[in-house]
């Protein structure tokens, strides 16, 4: 049952994420864009579907890449990700200068560019946030929350941005793609318990040490191990003091 | 067909029926120029100006043409139709960007202050289907046009002008 299960899990990721980007691939309006437009396009559908590999690696829900390395993965996706924006971004810029400008500037006509650009800058701003952490040395949690608050802003922005476009995505696939995003996003913060530095410690205290014992398969995604195996199997010290 | 009741009763009725409309919501658009007193100019929209060319030819027929952009050119207070107005009309087509010249062209409004220029079908570009439309002479004040359609199927999108002397 259990390999069933991962297959199952393996299956629907493979295949919001295969049949959004065949649906955008062959979609009638690539017939009246030129190569940087649909270069362009093609890079903001990649990246939401980036945004719904992201909490499952860090999670380290999907099968075969559990927290050490989903994470190390997540790290790559991120940049991934990133680059992804960078392109979209691009490459709509040489397509139509004003039209980027003014989205941009959050003085454009349409509602869907101040979601895209806000998600965007939330994505950099978490990506920058992973990058100076361990120079920074930022207190694992507060390093959590900060990441985590980002990403619910880049998950909500992109959705929105992508659900409220005409553009080259199927509007089913799209629709799937968007829910699953929210959902594994939704579950991983959860079950990660990304708000920890928010709740009193004492009590986190008390559900750590009541629910390590019943779900050991889970430590994976306990805080402490987890933060530990990002930080490459080194707790910092302020993690130690803490 | 329109079930259009030709007996006396269904006339009277109907004739109450359109009086009473005209009554609580105001004379129809299309009877009111000789009476809008205080007609207020239209407002440029966000992004209007994008991708505008000066100076784009007066055409017959932007590309192939397949897709309608009609629409009217007032005077702001009184209303009165306005003729001879220079409208330009651009848009993300099946035969170009907006940022390529070919998809600019521009037409003059008739003696009733009404513009008709045929053009390529408009495809959704930058999320949403739209056209552009721009008054940029000397006499009146420029407004720039965005106007957003209703489906992305439709064959024609319609703008309506209504200009302050500069």
């Amino acid at each position: 049952m259990r390999w069933m299960k991962a297959a199952l899990l393996w299956a629907v990721v493979a295949g919001a994420i295969g049949v959004s980007l065949a649906v955008a691939a062959t979609s009638p309006l690539l017939a009246w864009r030129g190569p940087v437009y649909v270069v362009a396009g093609f890079a903001g559908v990649l990246a939401l579907a980036l945004v719904l590999l992201q909490p499952l690696l860090a999670a380290g829900y999907l099968p075969g890449l559990p927290v050490p390395r989903g994470r190390r993965l997540h790290r790559w996706v991120g940049a991934a990700l990133v680059a992804a924006i960078i392109i979209h971004v691009a490459g709509l810029w040489f397509t139509s200068p004003p039209d980027v400008v003014d989205a941009l500037l959050f003085d454009s006509p349409t509602p869907f560019s101040v979601w895209g650009v806000v998600a965007m800058w939330a994505a950099f701003a978490a990506a920058l946030l992973a990058a100076l952490r361990r120079p920074l040395r930022i207190r694992p949690r507060l390093w959590r929350l900060g990441h985590s608050g980002l990403v619910v802003l880049v998950v909500l922005g992109g959705v929105v941005h992508a659900l409220l476009i005409e553009g080259t995505m199927g509007s089913v696939s799209k629709l799937v793609l968007c829910a699953l995003v929210v959902a594994a996003t939704a579950v991983a913060l959860i079950d990660l318990r990304s708000w920890m530095v928010l709740t009193r410690r004492k009590q986190d205290r008390r559900l750590w040490s009541s629910r390590l014992p019943a779900s050991p398969q889970r430590t994976e995604g306990h805080p402490a191990t987890a933060s530990a195996a990002c930080a490459g199997a080194k707790v910092p010290d302020d993690e130690r003091s803490a | 067909m329109l079930p259009i009741s030709t007996t006396r009763r269904g006339l009277l009725a109907a004739g109450a029926a359109f009086g009473a409309t005209m009554l609580t919501q105001g004379v129809p658009a299309i009877i009111k120029p000789a009476q809008a007193q205080g007609l207020a100019p239209t407002p440029s929209m966000r992004g209007g100006a994008n991708n505008y060319r000066p100076g784009a030819p007066l055409v017959q027929r932007i590309g192939n043409g397949g897709f309608w952009m009609s629409g009217t050119v007032r005077r702001a207070v009184d209303g009165a139709p306005l003729s001879g107005i220079r409208i330009q009309i651009w848009a993300h087509t099946t035969e170009g960007y907006e940022t390529d010249p070919h998809s600019h062209g521009a037409t003059l409004t008739d003696a009733n202050g009404v513009f008709r220029l045929e053009m390529p079908q408009i495809i959704p570009a930058f999320g949403q289907a739209h056209g552009h439309l721009a008054y940029d002479d000397d006499a009146f004040q420029a407004v720039f046009l965005r106007p957003v359609m209703q489906s992305s199927r439709d064959k024609r999108l319609t703008a309506d002008f209504v200009l302050q002397p500069a």
